[in-house]
């Protein structure tokens, strides 16, 4: 039986490249020949390879890095096409240091049982030639009062980010919402809920789709944790998460048990929170310091918020509001999990060092020895 | 019943070089309905020479004769006509290296010679790199090779011409963005014989239109701008059939051997100027010797990892130029590969640099 071959279209194959998990997402394109777009599933999709010296990926001269699909969604701005996110490893078949997704789905899938939840909180500012969005030139806009989810003129860039939104849900991104933030031109929107790896898969993939977005308009996506000194609002990624047991009647003692290992753990667990957050974590803007661990029912000025309605229903989920905008949201969510667990997690060494982590360790052991604020009573 | 008309655009290539002296006139076809047409029924045609340059004396026409045939991407109900050069008295026109390279793939057809060719380039607008900031540079080469965002130039017009590409049922295999801003590549493969050059230069031909529409224009020179920043080449994937097939690996060890015998005429073949681009840094080897390596950048030829694990596959020669005439240098990789005759330097335009480059060798006794 002879059958026709089916009519070429177009994957493009992404990848993270290491720098960050917001900008530095790379992707190309390729035609595919061997298997029809309406009957594709993701292990249709063949492995690929880069040129790894052009990203600064590679060791040495054997410079090729294998992509390895591990997702697929419709294409947000090509007809008949796909987008397929990747995993990167070596041509011997070890994972690159910067694949934390492996890292990240090793922990996920040894405890699959806790069913996870996570539902992040992306803030991020739109920048324009190297100044917020809108904002005026070598000047300030008003003080920050009319911004957060406000309407009217005093808002910048609503558009962008409105286009953002339909073209995530599009693809079928798990965005659950999206609402003006508390600075100008600053904006949030949130991922999930989604299970275990998902979350980190859906926040990278609804930050490449900003790239594509900032790229056609001109203009930045800003992840910084505090780009703005002054009396204006840093980026969070607040992370809300949840296991069976949490969702469960009589959840909320599964919450408050999470809370205390959080408690022993966080002077470490604080450096998967994003690179620059000690310029964020101030104790100001509805931010808590990260060198004490603190939680409380419906407090935004505590490391964790557990809100009203959980705790009066006495079960569901709780809050997590240190971690900041610009988060591998693959190793914070890992880390977050199996801390609260009290299983091994991700190890610092993961991460790139930071110089403010020294000072950090200093000033919570001095808090510990001299505690001056205590856990809000349940 | 008459059939419905219908447009053929004949396209030829007019000798300056094989990527931008892509020239092209419309004929009207009444007599066979687009749905019956095949390239051998459209009948020949011709040019007045003259007027580019190709004219031998006062007989000023040349013939055109049709060699392949594609959808055409722009214009409805049309489809594009690949001709071959002529004089009057029926021998080729000396600017057509499509009839020297059909000579040598037709001689060994049992070869299956196949090929994959990243075609390399910059758009520029004005004389200078499209969106790069008016006397200045943009920041350093990092973030656009495979990048997403708005250090991104050109997107836009690289993707119009891939899907138009794919309109015409070219066979181009993918695209990406490349290390220098405004940079970007797409491949054309895998194709058999005469068919790489053919498809190279009707995708070739399909960037002049877009170039046309958006004033732009499409620049393949091998090192357009100095300094640090990438040159821009045409790497050549090759694989014949009995690399292809279980232990491959010997056939294609083989033809490296091949290659490291004539090199010294072969890199004539791959582009005009190569010499500013084949530096030995941005991902380069040096022209005036010979390297090959597994998973290796820097060397002449690079056999992927892949290939040397599974014993079987193709090889790449990263040496050519973005400015190859794609039939010379196919038809060259080819014959040297295998120990076959091959076109001869004579089909190419001298170039001061190669006396340079054969002192380089002879001093590196190669």
């Amino acid at each position: 039986k002879i059958v026709m071959p089916p009519t070429p279209w177009v994957a493009e194959y992404i990848w993270l490249s290491g720098k960050n998990t917001f900008s530095d997402i790379r992707s190309k394109y390729k035609t595919v020949t061997n298997v029809d777009y309406d009957k594709v599933t993701l292990k249709d999709m063949t492995n690929w390879n880069f040129d790894g010296s052009s990203t600064g990926q590679n060791k040495g001269l054997n410079t090729e890095i294998l992509i390895k699909p591990v997702a697929m969604f419709p294409h947000p701005f090509m007809k008949r096409a796909k987008a397929v996110l990747c995993e990167c490893f070596y041509t011997d078949g070890t994972p690159t240091p910067q694949n934390t997704r492996k890292i990240a789905n090793d922990f996920f899938n040894k405890y699959k049982s806790d069913v996870p939840w996570f539902g992040l909180e992306q803030e991020y500012f739109l920048f324009k030639d190297g100044i917020p969005f809108e904002w005026p030139q070598g000047g300030f806009p008003a003080p920050q009062a009319d911004y957060y989810c406000g309407n009217g003129r005093q808002v910048c860039g609503r558009n962008i980010v409105l286009q953002h939104y339909e073209v995530c849900l599009e693809i079928g991104l798990k965005i659950s919402g999206v609402n003006a933030e508390v600075a100008p031109a600053q904006w949030e929107f949130q991922v999930g809920p989604c299970v275990g790896i998902e979350a980190g898969d859906h926040m990278i993939m609804a930050r490449w789709v900003f790239q594509k977005l900032a790229e056609q308009n001109n203009i930045d996506v800003n992840y910084e944790p505090k780009p703005i000194k002054g009396d204006w609002n840093g980026s969070g990624c607040h992370m809300n998460f949840s296991t069976e047991a949490m969702r469960l009647p009589g959840g909320m003692k599964e919450i408050t048990a999470a809370c205390e290992r959080l408690s022993k753990t966080f002077v470490d667990d604080v450096k998967f929170y994003g690179g620059d957050n000690n310029e964020r974590m101030t104790g100001h803007h509805e931010t808590s310091k990260l060198s004490e661990f603190t939680y409380g029912i419906g407090t935004r000025h505590t490391s964790v918020r557990i809100g009203n309605d959980v705790a009066a229903s006495g079960k569901g989920y709780f809050e997590d509001r240190r971690p900041a905008a610009n988060i591998d949201p693959y190793l914070a969510t890992a880390r977050f999990f199996t801390s609260s667990m009290g299983y091994p997690g991700p190890s610092v060494s993961c991460l790139e060092p930071q110089v403010w982590w020294a000072a950090l360790e200093q000033e919570a052991s001095a808090l510990r020895k001299n505690p001056n604020v205590s856990k809000a009573k349940l | 019943m008459q059939p419905e008309s219908w447009i053929a655009e004949y396209v030829w290539l007019s000798g300056k070089n094989t990527y931008n002296d892509v020239r092209s006139k419309y004929k009207t076809i009444t007599n066979i309905s687009i749905e019956q047409a095949t390239v051998d029924k459209l009948p020949e045609w011709n040019f007045d020479g003259s007027s580019t340059g190709q004219h031998r004396g006062d007989n000023t026409e040349i013939v055109i004769r049709p060699a392949a045939m594609y959808n055409h991407p722009f214009l409805q109900s049309a489809k594009v006509v690949l001709c071959e050069c002529f004089y009057p008295d029926g021998t080729p026109e000396k600017n057509n290296t499509r009839i020297v390279a059909k000579k040598i793939f037709d001689a060994h057809t049992a070869d299956e010679p196949m090929f994959g060719l990243e075609q390399e380039y910059f758009i520029y607008k004005g004389g200078a790199p499209f969106m790069w900031p008016e006397n200045g540079f943009p920041a350093p080469q990092a973030d656009y090779y495979c990048g997403n965002g708005s250090q991104v130039t050109g997107r836009e017009i690289a993707l119009e011409h891939y899907q138009a590409c794919l309109r015409m049922e070219l066979k181009i295999s993918g695209m990406n963005a490349e290390v220098a801003p405004s940079q970007w590549e797409f491949q054309v493969g895998p194709c058999v014989g005469i068919e790489e050059g053919d498809h190279l230069v009707m995708a070739r031909w399909c960037y002049q239109k877009i170039a046309e529409k958006y004033g732009l224009e499409i620049n393949y020179e091998p090192k357009p701008i100095k300094g640090d920043w990438n040159g821009s080449g045409c790497h050549m994937n090759f694989s014949t059939k009995a690399m292809r097939e279980k232990g491959g690996i010997k056939a294609i060890n083989d033809a490296v051997k091949n290659l490291e015998k004539t090199f010294l005429d072969d890199v004539k073949f791959y582009g005009g100027d190569n010499n500013q681009r084949m530096t030995g840094a941005h991902e380069t080897s040096k022209l005036s010797e010979f390297t090959s390596g597994i998973g290796t950048r820097h060397t002449s030829v690079r056999i992927g990892n892949d290939i040397a694990a599974a014993g079987q596959g193709y090889f790449e020669d990263r040496r050519p130029a973005s400015n190859i005439d794609p039939y010379l240098a196919t038809a060259r990789l080819y014959s040297s590969s295998m120990g076959y005759p091959g076109p001869a330097v004579d089909c190419l335009e001298p170039q001061a640099w190669w006396a340079e480059l054969e002192a380089e060798a002879k001093k590196n006794g190669q």
